[in-house]
């Protein structure tokens, strides 16, 4: 099977990149060797749309960053993606710290970030109450927002589907040849040939560019631990907190989600271990003890569940984002750490463009570029919840009770194209088990979905993977 | 326009089939439970050893006996169940707004709603466990319906983690089915279930509780491959250098239940930071008017002969609401009650001396093990009632029953305390 471009990674940055090029008349093959789309980085992260401040200016991050949150509004409405542009502030404890937050002004400015303005204490706590004491003064940047970056990395992925680009889950990329006219890329599910190859493999981004190119950068992960609260806590704060960089280490953020939750983190600890992401007692602690450094009255009982992801961090420090200089056709999408979802709607036009120069695109007639999501009953209008209950009667058979999702949204979750296969995928496509009781209620009730509708044994479903 | 119903009871468990059935008794006949569930019965429905009802029938029967019996009750009343049904919201006047596949999305309004939702499990992430975040974790009761509803045993190799009664009911349940459960985890120095459950679900097992120790980590990525487990300080934190590792296929938590009151905030009820359940007069009435509360939901019991007792005062009180024989407001014999030395909370947390539900119960729980103790409650017109107790502890629920006419007398804060008497 020929394709003219493999994209090797199933997160955002692969998932927006196939959807983009699925505009164009192009076969296009998703690799990832889970079993599902967003379970790497993109899965476990502060799902912040970041304003594009923090860059140095003239690095690709920079210029990514806020392209990708200008594009965001538009992207959120064309692939019902749950977005909030709720603004952030980076707060500073002493008025020797001012000069530090007016250059991160500055640089916001030189990065075309805009509405960025430095609040004294007064203003900053009239708009959030529950800034710590001593904070003395904030940078407010209007722009900022949250998402939900499981429903981001799902509508690219499905919207990419729907306009006819394919998935191989489950495949884990094992190594790669360059052949006469373009690539065989030899896959745990077997063999592909492709003309170009776009490698979105995250922490992983090395080893696969180091299968067929001169090694040139490393990624090393920096792992990040968090703490999500009950959705009581969710209005602790209305906007990103972000502390200022300290020679201590860049600071925790405390935040709300587009979900209406309220997360905490995350630490940063660079780590050889590509798979170690598990939290530790430290961690934990640790984003407890800095979060209430700029908030105060955070509910720390109120903890539902802690998680840790990786950065891909390069060793450039900036987005590795080209195509091979000897290897052509082999296009490098690496290093994408933070802020790289916020900037995954840039990459991937950055990266059609790269693939412009190898194959001629020719845009499709008949694409589509909308997306809609599953039915979110839990936060529609009642009268809007009514009507549709009354055309699909399982959609008012709540089985999720902490979030309120009902038996139809969760059907909906297995039966919709790259549906989900494990309790794990439901999760995230429908919210069923992220709740304050964390699945203990509904999962014997999913399981038993998941199996029947795979046509699997109950103990046959997994959690993940 | 709305639907209306006198009586709404939120919860077909225990609590609110003995408050319908304790209600229609009063005289209430346009009564509406509803049961997010697809049948009656609620969590005895996966309590399938025996051991309830001594209390109340005088002998042991199994959970869905026990159930069976309630369910029997309701029906015979022809007492009005809407199962497979989920209330989303209560406002303080009692609008109920409900969902269900059979009538869509309703709003009820009700003259009178009794809160029977029980409690769930304390998660994983609430207790701070670091480690990965692999298939084989539940929480006991997740696991008791898998195995005694579902037919599915999650693991073979087993650890629990908190001595609650349902762990240590899984821990034999596990090991009658072929598990081997290795070991329970308590964090505290002192068993979280009943001293019964100890000997008929561990020692008669062979199964280690190790006091004073917790999980510290978590190994496995996708599938859990073991736990360290680590002897804890007086503060609870893990000492080093006692780490065990144990492999493993499934850790079961049994650390606390919560009582589900997200409902009763929507009704803007007041909570008690301690019980986590609503606050509530001897009436179990809510501080939203003609709101009462029972069962687990109010307060977590050790027995559901205890639940069955109070959701049948709950019943009798929200049928006098209705027909108009309530308390009166700001009666000047209202007393608080407070919780004294060594007691964590008392239910109720006020009661109205000239306008009394008969006999006041006081039901509550010690902060620590006492032994050779004395049980006191008094206010400022003197001590009330005092007795002795050979041992008391935090998993057991205590109980104090004071008859109305020693209440007539009573003036000032109602204190209830304990003190350990030298022997």
């Amino acid at each position: 099977m020929k394709y003219d471009a493999v994209i090797i990674g199933a997160g955002v940055t692969g998932c927006a990149a196939a959807r983009e090029l699925s505009r164009y008349e192009l076969k296009i093959l998703v690799i990832d060797r889970e079993s599902d789309v967003c379970e790497g980085t993109s899965k476990a992260n502060s799902a912040i749309i970041h304003a594009g401040f923090d860059a140095e200016p003239g690095t690709l991050k920079a210029q990514l960053n806020v392209k990708g949150n200008a594009m965001m509004t538009a992207l959120a409405g064309e692939l019902d993606i749950p977005f909030r542009r709720v603004g952030a502030m980076v707060v500073c404890y002493e008025e020797s710290e001012l000069p530090k937050l007016g250059e991160l002004l500055s640089r916001g400015e030189r990065n075309g970030v805009e509405g960025l303005k430095i609040l004294g204490r007064d203003e900053a706590l009239a708009l959030e109450p529950n800034l710590a004491d001593d904070v003395y003064a904030a940078l407010y940047a209007p722009t900022s927002g949250i998402v939900c970056p499981f429903e981001m990395t799902l509508a690219f992925a499905e919207n990419a589907y729907r306009n006819g680009a394919e998935f191989m889950l489950s495949a884990e990329v094992t190594g790669i040849e360059k052949t006469a006219d373009g690539f065989t890329v030899n896959t745990t599910k077997g063999t592909v040939e492709a003309d170009c190859v776009i490698n979105c493999a995250g922490v992983y981004a090395d080893k696969i560019h180091d299968m067929i190119c001169e090694h040139s950068f490393s990624i090393t992960p920096r792992r990040g631990e968090y703490l999500l609260l009950d959705k009581n806590a969710g209005k602790t704060v209305s906007r990103t907190i972000f502390q200022l960089p300290t020679k201590m280490g860049k600071g925790i953020l405390v935040s709300p989600t587009a979900h209406g939750n309220l997360l905490l983190g995350p630490t940063a600890e660079d780590t050889d271990d590509r798979e170690f992401t598990a939290t530790t007692r430290e961690g934990l602690d640790s984003v407890k003890k800095k979060s209430a450094l700029s908030v105060k009255n955070i509910p720390y009982g109120q903890v539902i569940t802690s998680f840790s992801g990786l950065r891909a961090t390069g060793s450039t420090h900036d987005f590795i984002i080209r195509e091979d200089d000897k290897v052509k056709g082999f296009i490098d999408a690496a290093g994408i750490e933070s802020p790289g979802l916020t900037s995954a709607p840039a990459i991937a036009l950055y990266i059609r463009d790269i693939v412009s120069g190898i194959i001629p695109l020719k845009e499709k007639a008949d694409f589509d570029p909308v997306r809609k999501g599953i039915p979110k009953l839990a936060s529609m209008p009642a009268e809007e919840r009514a009507e549709l209950i009354k055309q699909r009667p399982d959609y008012g058979q709540i089985v999720c009770r902490c979030e309120q999702i009902s038996e139809g949204e969760i059907l909906d979750s297995i039966e919709r194209p790259l549906g989900a296969t494990t309790l794990d995928g439901v999760k995230r496509r429908v919210r069923a088990g992220m709740g304050r009781c964390q699945a203990g209620f509904c999962s014997p009730k999913v399981i038993d979905m998941l199996a029947e509708k795979q046509g699997i044994s109950y103990g046959g479903v997994k959690k993940n993977g | 326009m709305a639907e209306k119903t006198a009586l709404a009871i939120i919860g077909g468990g225990p609590a609110g089939l003995a408050a319908a059935a304790a209600a229609y008794d009063c005289g209430i006949r346009d009564i509406t439970v509803f049961e997010r569930d697809n049948g009656l019965g609620g969590i005895l429905n996966q309590c399938i050893h025996n051991g309830f009802g001594l209390h109340t029938f005088g002998e042991e029967l199994t959970g869905p006996e026990y159930a069976a019996r309630f369910i029997e009750k309701v029906r015979e009343r022809g007492i009005n169940c809407e199962t497979g049904s989920m209330v989303l919201s209560i406002s303080p006047d009692r609008e109920i707004t409900v969902v269900s596949k059979a009538k869509g999305l309703r709003v009820i309004k009700a003259d009178a709603v009794v809160l029977a939702m029980g409690c769930r499990e304390r998660p994983r992430g609430a207790l701070n466990i670091p480690g990965f975040r692999p298939q084989g974790i539940y929480t006991a009761g997740t696991a008791q319906k898998l195995v005694n509803c579902e037919g599915y045993l999650p693991g073979k190799e087993v650890v629990i983690l908190g001595s609650g009664d349902i762990g240590l009911i899984m821990a034999r349940r596990m090991t009658l089915e072929g598990a081997h459960v290795k070991a329970v985890a308590e964090l505290m120095p002192y068993s979280g279930g009943l001293k019964r459950n100890i000997v008929q679900c561990l020692d008669d097992y062979g199964i280690p509780l190790l006091l004073s120790h917790t999980v510290v980590d978590i190994k496995g990525k996708r599938k859990l491959e073991g736990v360290t487990i680590a002897e804890v300080d007086g503060t609870g934190t893990p000492i080093a250098g006692t780490e065990q590792y144990y492999e493993c296929d499934t850790l079961l938590l049994s650390c606390g239940l919560i009582p589900e009151n997200e409902l009763s905030l929507t009704a803007g009820i007041k909570i008690n930071g301690m019980t986590n359940g609503p606050e509530v007069d001897d009436r179990l009435t809510t501080s939203a008017e003609g709101i009462f509360a029972c069962g687990n939901v109010l307060h977590v019991h050790d027995l559901v002969d205890f639940v069955s007792e109070e959701a049948e005062r709950a019943g009798r009180n929200a049928a006098r609401f209705i027909t108009g024989e309530g308390a009166k407001k700001n009666s000047p014999d209202i007393h608080r009650l407070i919780a004294g030395n060594g007691v964590r909370y008392t239910v109720p947390c006020t009661v109205d001396t000239a306008n009394t539900d008969g006999e006041l119960h006081i039901r509550f729980r010690v902060r620590n093990v006492y032994k050779g103790c004395r049980i006191t409650v008094s206010a400022d017109s003197g001590v009330i009632v005092s007795k002795k107790k050979r041992i008391t502890v935090p998993s057991e629920m205590e109980d104090v029953i004071i008859k109305p006419d020693m209440l007539a007398a009573v003036a000032g804060d109602i204190t209830v305390s304990i003190e350990e008497e030298s022997v």
